[in-house]
């Protein structure tokens, strides 16, 4: 069990991370067409997908980078390659959560560079919580990080109560109306079906667990 | 589907194939996906890009020229450009006098462009200033929504504009016409049956052979209310009553008229519906100082119609007059 986030440990996340969307591609396209243009999965899988090419260029440096560059690297490519809103608004969560990080490696750091991933999504999206968007889900998984840290628990313990969170987020997303991008135009009919966005972040936690960044 | 693509997947790069095969005044950056004006940049002149997802032709890349846009954007279809491809453009078309990007209001729209104005100004220096376009009267509840969205004035805005521009106005005199008219402009369209995205394969929503969809937007949206069809007069009442009550326009006003095809309709029906919509504005005392009629603003395959209407004074009149010469819009020269 390591303690520690290491480059190599988030190398391993995104990866999975990505391993998970191409995986969910389908459904979150499915999703997406409900109640807005049907295509974010495919965006996402075509960012991600460059995503880790530029992951395979950064790890192949020597030194091999900390966490933070890899995030940052991360964030500009899914900007340059996603468009909608979904490439600004994850692009620049993990540019923000690399910026942040930078060269630390403590579960500490991650709770506050995560702190800062969403700020940057917020000052972006101007969402607020029950807007029926990728908040619903990023802002409880990051709270949860916080809360378990700060009870003394492990960062294997943080990640599996921000996953938990994420997920539980997401579902909660069902019942709301949407107030934000393209589903807002529904109103009413945006009632009854799950967030595209708030999907994408809890499979962004789940891949924590998959990979070895939880120990 | 039956389309006339060689693969999903390179229809935007083919299309911008065509565009510089047919039009050698204009120059393609083919990586970034940007038609620019080939005498770009024109020193002291402000500089006017827009752009968008692709399937609107010929909105934008079809408004490049003299007197209009002088770069356009095109992304996926349907899906906004990402903020490279604004940088790009920004960077063709600085003549030193700073750079107006026309943005519609969709919230993918709004985030790359506000991203590429950041980085671009970030790496020249450039002044960017930004205007958006909400005319859509059909989205009523914008305090609950991401708000109204840009559709048929963007079109009148990227002309009358870039007339400003051609003048050697300045960057904030150019912008303060872009807002003046997008605060005198609403639209409300119509659909009587979906479109289908290339990559897609398959119509994006479902309409009856005796219905059409009210208020509608130009990816597909859902409009106010789906209805059992109507003769042209009653559609053209549907389209330009809830426009007339919403800026007001009054008895006396002068305005643009902007009748629109969505793509699959011809223009015999766009025609039938101006005369319908010519009638009301007469009944209520509006005066049509100039038309424009045809597709400028479309959804792929969509059948259906827009009707957009500008309120004018003569310093706008003289704008939309001035010379224009581009793929789509050309008069004056």
């Amino acid at each position: 069990m390591t303690n520690s986030v290491t480059g190599a440990a988030i190398d391993g996340w995104l990866r999975a991370f990505a391993r998970l969307v191409a995986e969910h591609e389908d459904e979150l396209t499915r999703l997406d067409a409900a109640i807005g243009d049907a295509d974010h999965g495919a965006n996402m899988n075509r960012g991600l997908t460059a995503a880790a090419v530029a992951l395979d260029e950064l790890a192949a440096g020597d030194p091999p980078p900390a966490a933070g560059p890899r995030l940052t690297k991360v964030g500009m490519t899914l900007i340059s390659t996603v468009g909608g809103a979904a490439g600004p608004l994850f692009g620049t969560f993990f540019l923000r959560m690399g910026n942040a990080l930078a060269e630390q490696e403590t579960p500490t750091a991650l709770a506050a560079a995560l702190r800062a991933g969403l700020a940057g999504v917020v000052q972006r999206g101007k969402a607020e919580a029950g807007d029926k968007t990728m908040y619903d889900a990023l802002a409880p998984a990051v709270a949860a990080v916080e809360t378990a840290l700060a009870a003394g628990g492990s960062l294997a313990d943080a990640l599996a109560a921000a996953s938990k969170a994420a997920e539980d987020g997401c579902a909660a997303t069902v019942p709301l109306v949407a107030r934000k991008g393209r589903a807002s135009y529904l109103g009413e009919r945006s009632v009854g079906h799950q967030d595209p966005g708030a999907t994408t972040v809890s499979l962004f936690f789940r891949a924590a667990l998959d990979s070895g960044v939880a120990g | 589907m039956k389309k006339i693509i060689n693969d999903p997947s390179t229809v935007v790069s083919d299309a911008l194939n065509g565009v510089e095969a047919a039009h050698p005044e204009l120059k393609v950056d083919h990586q970034n996906k940007v038609i620019y004006r080939g005498d770009s940049p024109r020193h002291g002149k402000v500089g006017i890009i827009s752009g968008g997802g692709s399937g609107h032709e010929p909105l934008h890349g079809g408004f490049v020229g003299l007197g209009m846009l002088d770069a356009a954007c095109a992304g996926e279809v349907f899906t906004s450009p990402v903020p490279d491809q604004m940088v790009a453009a920004t960077k063709l078309v600085d003549g030193g006098a700073g750079v107006l990007h026309v943005v519609k209001n969709y919230t993918g729209d709004v985030l790359n462009f506000e991203m590429g104005a950041e980085l671009a100004a970030a790496e020249t220096g450039v002044e960017v200033v930004a205007v958006v376009t909400d005319d859509d009267v059909a989205v009523q509840d914008s305090t609950w929504t991401a708000g109204r969205r840009g559709v048929g004035v963007t079109v009148l805005l990227e002309k009358i504009a870039g007339a400003a521009a051609e003048q050697g106005r300045g960057l904030a005199e150019v912008a303060d016409v872009a807002r003046r008219v997008n605060a005198n402009g609403r639209s409300m369209g119509a659909a009587l049956t979906s479109c289908t995205v290339p990559a897609v394969g398959h119509p994006t929503f479902e309409l009856g052979d005796d219905e059409f969809e009210l208020g509608v937007g130009i990816h597909g949206e859902p409009g106010r209310q789906r209805l059992p069809l109507v003769p042209a007069r009653e559609l053209a009442e549907l389209l330009v009553e809830p426009i007339l009550a919403d800026l007001p326009f009054d008895s006396g006003d002068g305005v643009i008229a902007f009748v629109n095809g969505l793509g699959g309709t011809p223009l015999i029906e766009l025609y039938v519906l101006y005369a319908e919509v010519a009638r009301i504005l007469a009944a209520h005392g509006v005066t049509v100082a100039r038309s424009l009629v045809g597709p400028f603003i479309t959804s792929l395959d969509m059948a259906g119609a827009s009707v957009t209407l500008l309120k004018v004074d003569d310093e706008l009149l003289g704008l939309w007059d001035a010379p224009v010469r581009t793929p789509a819009l050309r008069w004056g020269i």
